[in-house]
């Protein structure tokens, strides 16, 4: 049997490190130099886990996850005591409405809301649906505008399901969000979720007869800086695009990646201009290009891309980096993190200028999630 | 006599830590059965049917040795004294 994890000891200033596997999750700690690391888990083990999510706002420390499992279905449990315990076990607080006539699958997203708004939080789900909840996550209702939209019958899923994948509101504004998913592409409200609009304008649909439709896309995830929510950066299933205008219109920024393939994105922390991908060589051969393991930064909004590569396998490393398994931390200078299918989770203490090897053998990652404690 | 639900280990422990549940009353169908279920054990119902009454796709009910999926779905009849057995299908990786 795995050893019982004890939970992590979270001290002002730490960087808890979130990481989601297909068979568990596992939780690293450590100080502000992040030379040190604490691993505890797995949690949930044997179960997948997708989502993870660490709620700072309003004096909380409370750590989500939504483990599932491929026989007896997803449920979200709430950590208070940095993983020593979890609640949650007996419930299954997020349901489709009967009269819907779907059935959970699958937590994809755990998002909290507005700094203001301190008991509102989303899920994006699968299949696709936002769910929200607004006293602090004891219960949760499908939001109808997105549930009963008229284009539901036709977004159909992609390899990983039909999912919502992404979600961001709006900072300054309580109407307004923009989520994304596969497929269907990007939506936006602009009236608190009454109504979505999809944003997919420049959006290429390799896959489709019609290449640039209204909706439809494969997006695989979408990223932003909170000083600057209107602009966004897009990693599609084929395409790399900014947006300046909360998706109104978006332009191809692919100029200098080796492939415009792949699935996760990640904004600096501290410079809206800066962004982070991994690219993955094609749909048909979804690895690292040219076996090597290299993750691009911008740092002009997209102009150009560089590769980081120091202190990761530039041989032989034919790796896979899923949609939410990248991240940043809040430190200045920014840590940035991510995961591969292989288990290997990679760490930056330097803005990606240099990696080291967090954690090796793990089971593929799916999830990683990076917070500064009490930098809410 | 009762009809007896049998757990896979996973869902054991939303049931009291027991390997097996005794339904209240007479359940004279699966579909009953699981409506009994779900009255005593909530939390054991929801990890084997789903938000639309289902059947989990990857859990297999059996009354006796045969799968319920190939003997009427929950409109299968049950004796007084039968027994569900709760099984988690051969999946996964």
């Amino acid at each position: 049997m795995p050893e019982t994890p004890r939970g992590l000891q979270l001290r002002e200033g730490d960087v808890l490190l979130m990481v989601g596997t297909t068979k568990g999750a596992f939780l690293f700690r450590s100080d502000a130099d992040r030379k040190r690391w604490e691993m505890d888990g797995p949690h949930f083990p044997g179960e997948e886990v997708y989502a993870l999510a660490f709620d700072q706002r309003g004096g909380r420390r409370d750590l989500w996850a939504a483990p599932g499992s491929a026989f007896f279905g997803t449920t979200l449990r709430k950590s208070v005591d940095g993983g020593a315990t979890w609640s949650g076990k007996d419930e299954r607080p997020v349901r489709f409405p009967e009269t819907s006539g779907l059935s959970l699958k699958r937590i994809w997203q755990i998002r909290p809301g507005r700094d203001g708004e301190p008991d509102r939080l989303f899920l994006g789900v699968e299949p696709t649906c936002l769910f929200e909840s607004t006293d602090g996550g004891e219960s949760w209702t499908a939001v109808a505008g997105h549930l009963d939209h008229e284009h539901r019958a036709h977004w159909t899923p992609g390899n990983g399901g039909l999912c919502l994948h992404t979600i961001l509101p709006d900072p300054s504004s309580s109407e307004r969000m923009l989520i994304a998913q596969s497929t269907g592409g990007v939506y936006r409200t602009d009236d608190g979720g009454a109504t979505w609009r999809a944003r997919n304008a420049g959006v290429r649909a390799e896959f489709l007869p019609d290449k640039y439709p209204e909706f439809g896309q494969c997006v695989h995830k979408v990223a932003h800086h909170p000083a600057r929510p209107e602009r966004l950066f897009l990693q599609n299933h084929w395409g790399l695009y900014r947006s300046d205008d909360w998706g109104d219109s978006w332009k191809d920024v692919a100029d200098g990646v080796p492939s415009d393939f792949g699935f996760c994105m990640a904004v600096h922390p501290h410079d809206p201009d800066a962004a982070y991908i991994v690219p993955l060589e094609s749909d048909g051969f979804r690895c690292t290009p040219g076996a090597q393991l290299r993750v691009y930064r911008t740092r002009d909004a997209g102009t150009s891309w560089e590769p980081m590569t120091r202190g990761l396998p530039q041989e032989n490393a034919y790796e896979t980096v899923l949609r939410d398994a990248l991240d940043v931390d809040s430190l200045d200078a920014a840590g940035v993190y991510f995961g591969t299918r292989s288990g290997r989770v990679y760490a930056s203490r330097d803005e990606g200028e240099s990696w080291e090897a967090l954690q090796e053998e793990l089971p593929p990652v799916v999830c990683v999630k990076a917070s500064v404690v009490g930098a809410a | 006599m009762s009809v007896v639900v049998v757990l896979p280990a996973p869902l054991r422990e939303l049931a009291g830590g027991e390997a097996s549940v005794t339904l209240a009353g007479r359940p004279e169908t699966v579909g009953e059965a699981l409506a009994a279920l779900r009255t005593e054990h909530a939390a054991v119902y929801d990890r084997i049917v789903t938000e639309q009454g289902e059947v989990r796709q990857h859990v297999n009910l059996f009354v006796g040795t045969n799968s319920v999926r190939r003997t009427g779905g929950l409109d299968t009849p049950l004796e007084p004294d039968a027994e569900i057995l709760v099984l988690p299908s051969v999946s996964g990786g």
